[in-house]
């Protein structure tokens, strides 16, 4: 098990004859990713790399059965893009776009919040489940198959976090970029859920950084609800105090956002917060350690393809 | 990206929301000038991309036109330090001259994005002015919020609970549903992800007035309005910001001597967080893009060393996909172009990341390559403290 995806998953790369989109769906094959179509309007019923290419993301599905999406188109058109994963009901739509102005994306989130479609992003680095399903930019060279859920709302930090847990043996089960927009779609709670339920996953490693109220509302869900022990690292605590405008901001996070506040509440909430970005692998074992778990091995899971490095 | 007070009132005079008669002034002589057009009685208002004005000396009330063309003379060309400035403070270029208004009652309202919701957000209250922060942290029962349902927007009678819970009655309340609904126009087509009065007022005549306001666009949208770059006042920004900002990089001065180059927020922010937990301070922040390439990453070193108070500079790069030898060709190329030998540590993580090192390492500059984060960040420290 994992969450999200995993060797099953069929997808659809919309924007698949851009530069990046292209490139990464390249790469996402060589992983071992099942990536059965592709979506450009205007170029339906070419093949690119010998994948099938649709103009619209509703045929891609009835002719292959695709059931997640990795969007790739530039930001005026990610909107539509996202909302028509959503209309052909896909399982799961992981936007990578970066940009996207937000008065489109509060429309486009009240559209998906009630369709059955889940979305990551948008401006994130997408989701992987190592040894079986890449769906987005990340290297995939630093995962591991194993036990370690990861969350992050940051890209490259990520990428740090998830190589030092496979350096000291901690694989992943999946780890999922939420991105760091304003308007995204799973937010860190959505995502500590699938991992509370999810059998493979024993543990969460969590990455946040300054500003907003979103680690905080996630501290608060993980004592009341996480069943598996957490550990975070909480981003800029030595960053200065911005320039800002106005008073709403302040008013509508009650003041929260700094790292201190984070720091404080995550760990009045039973989370282990690595003091440092040198030892978020270190807190994930404390963290284990404290909830009487050793320091789990990567996972034999049968079911992993090959992963092409 | 931010404007001034003067550019918010237009925009929402714009949107029949109704703003006192004011004059923007650029020297004493046009403060002076306008002043008089007021009849003498008026507000002298300097003009910063943040809030906080009044308590720093930034907003003066003055009987006559000397009088105004004295103060505009003092606040001409003075740094400002608001709270919301931080310590730096902004410099004074412009000043707004507005007729003196005769206040009843001061009334706070603003929408913003609610990010725990996905929505924008009414923010009202009817104790408006410079402690609103204040009430919201004490008394938050004073604070109203109304999230915004997008297919419906605004509805005229939820901008009325708004207005009747303000304490408003007969026409001052209509007027103030009214102003409401245009507010929201205002934000969705001008692509806002603030716009707050502060403070809305009921003059004396039984009107309200916008007295201040802030806007801020969305970045993002930017390229749907061709008119906002023609906004941005460039005094209110950092040259080396604005410059940064051309190569679409996100860089802010900082204090340190250490120039820090990487690609993406977090990892920037971690970046700064462990060189000082291991004694060094950053003189910036820069993030070259989650995915950096060879011109980024060369301009950005540029702008990097154009910080004379850099002594010495940690690139932080966990590049992942893109080609690590590319990455320190680019390092390579600008640190050769500004002959300034300062000491160099590099950390890498990516594809080719040993041809990467090997190009450093031969490069013939002063540079060391660090295994980790962690162990780069001491090297810098430590290569600082010897140079």
């Amino acid at each position: 098990m994992s969450i999200l995806i995993d060797n099953n998953s069929r997808i659809v790369v919309q924007g698949i004859t851009g530069r990046s989109g292209l490139f990464h769906t390249r790469q996402c094959r060589a992983y071992g990713t099942d990536i059965v179509a592709g979506v450009t309007p205007g170029k339906g019923g070419i093949h690119i790399d010998g994948i099938p290419v649709f103009n619209t993301v509703d045929e891609a599905v009835r002719c292959t059965g695709a059931n997640a999406s990795m969007i790739f188109v530039p930001p005026a058109g990610a909107v539509d893009a996202i909302l028509e994963a959503c209309d052909a009901e896909l399982d799961l739509a992981v936007c990578i776009t970066e940009g996207i102005p937000v008065r489109d994306m509060v429309l486009a989130r009240a559209v998906q919040e009630k369709s059955r479609t889940r979305l990551v992003g948008p401006n994130c680095p997408g989701v992987i489940t190592p040894g079986q399903c890449k769906l987005g930019i990340m290297p995939a060279y630093i995962h591991k198959p194993g036990n370690v859920g990861v969350v992050s709302r940051s890209g490259t930090l990520t990428y740090e976090a998830v190589k030092q847990l496979s350096d000291i043996g901690l694989g992943q089960s999946t780890c999922v970029g939420i991105g760091g927009d304003p308007i995204i779609g799973m937010k860190f709670i959505d995502v500590l859920e699938l991992f509370n339920s999810d059998p493979q996953t024993e543990a969460v490693f969590m990455i946040g950084e300054i500003g907003g109220g979103a680690e905080e509302e996630a501290a608060h869900w993980i004592r009341e609800h996480m069943r598996k022990p957490v550990a975070a690292f909480i981003a800029g605590v030595t960053a200065p105090p911005g320039r800002r405008m106005g008073h709403a901001g302040a008013i509508i996070t009650g003041g929260k956002g700094k790292a201190e506040d984070k720091i404080r509440t995550l760990r009045e909430c039973g989370v282990v917060v690595a003091d440092s970005p040198t030892r978020m692998g270190d807190a994930m074992m404390e963290a284990l350690r404290a909830a009487g778990m050793s320091a789990a091995k990567p996972a034999a899971n049968p079911a992993a393809k090959q992963a092409n490095k | 990206m931010n404007i001034h007070e003067y550019q918010a009132k237009e925009i929402l005079n714009a949107f029949e929301i109704p703003i006192p008669r004011s004059r923007v002034a650029f020297t004493a002589d046009q403060v002076e000038r306008a002043a008089k057009e007021m009849g003498g009685h008026c507000v002298i208002k300097a003009q910063i991309y943040a809030g906080g004005r009044g308590k720093a000396g930034g907003v003066k009330v003055v009987h006559h036109p000397e009088q105004a063309s004295e103060v505009a003379k003092e606040l001409f060309g003075r740094k400002l330090v608001t709270i919301q400035t931080g310590p730096e403070g902004l410099k004074v270029r412009r000043i707004l001259v507005e007729e003196a208004v005769e206040v009843v009652r001061e009334i706070y309202v603003s929408i913003t994005l609610d990010r725990q919701s996905s929505r924008y957000c009414l923010i009202a209250s009817a104790e408006g002015g410079v402690e609103i922060e204040e009430v919201a942290s004490k008394s938050p029962e004073k604070i109203h919020m109304l999230t915004i349902d997008p297919f419906t927007g605004l509805r005229p009678y939820q901008a009325r609970r708004i207005a009747l819970a303000l304490g408003l009655t007969g026409v001052v309340c209509e007027e103030c549903v009214g102003l409401l609904l245009n507010l929201y126009k205002c934000c969705l087509e001008k692509d806002c992800i603030l716009v707050e009065i502060n403070p809305l007022v009921v003059t004396k005549a039984g009107r309200l007035l916008v007295m201040d306001a802030k806007m801020t666009f969305d970045d993002n949208a930017i390229y749907r309005h061709r008119e906002y770059p023609d906004m941005l006042d460039y005094s209110q920004l950092d040259p080396q910001e604005i410059n940064a900002a051309k190569y679409d990089l996100a860089y802010v001065k900082l204090s340190g001597a250490i120039g820090c180059m990487v690609n993406g927020a977090g990892l920037a922010m971690a970046t700064m967080d462990v060189l000082q937990e291991f004694g060094g301070e950053p003189a910036n922040f820069l993030d070259v893009g989650g995915g950096a390439n060879r011109e980024k990453v060369a301009e950005a070193f540029k702008i990097i060393l154009e910080d004379s108070g850099v002594r010495a500079v940690f690139v932080n790069i966990f590049g992942g996909i893109m080609r690590c030898d590319v990455i320190a060709q680019g390092i390579i190329e600008a640190a050769s172009e500004v002959h300034r030998s300062l000491p160099i540590v590099v950390r890498m993580d990516g594809s080719n990341v040993e041809e990467g090192k090997r190009l450093l390492m031969e490069s013939g500059l002063n540079v060391q390559v660090g295994e980790t984060l962690g162990d780069g960040a001491r090297k810098i420290v430590a290569m600082l403290g010897q140079a």
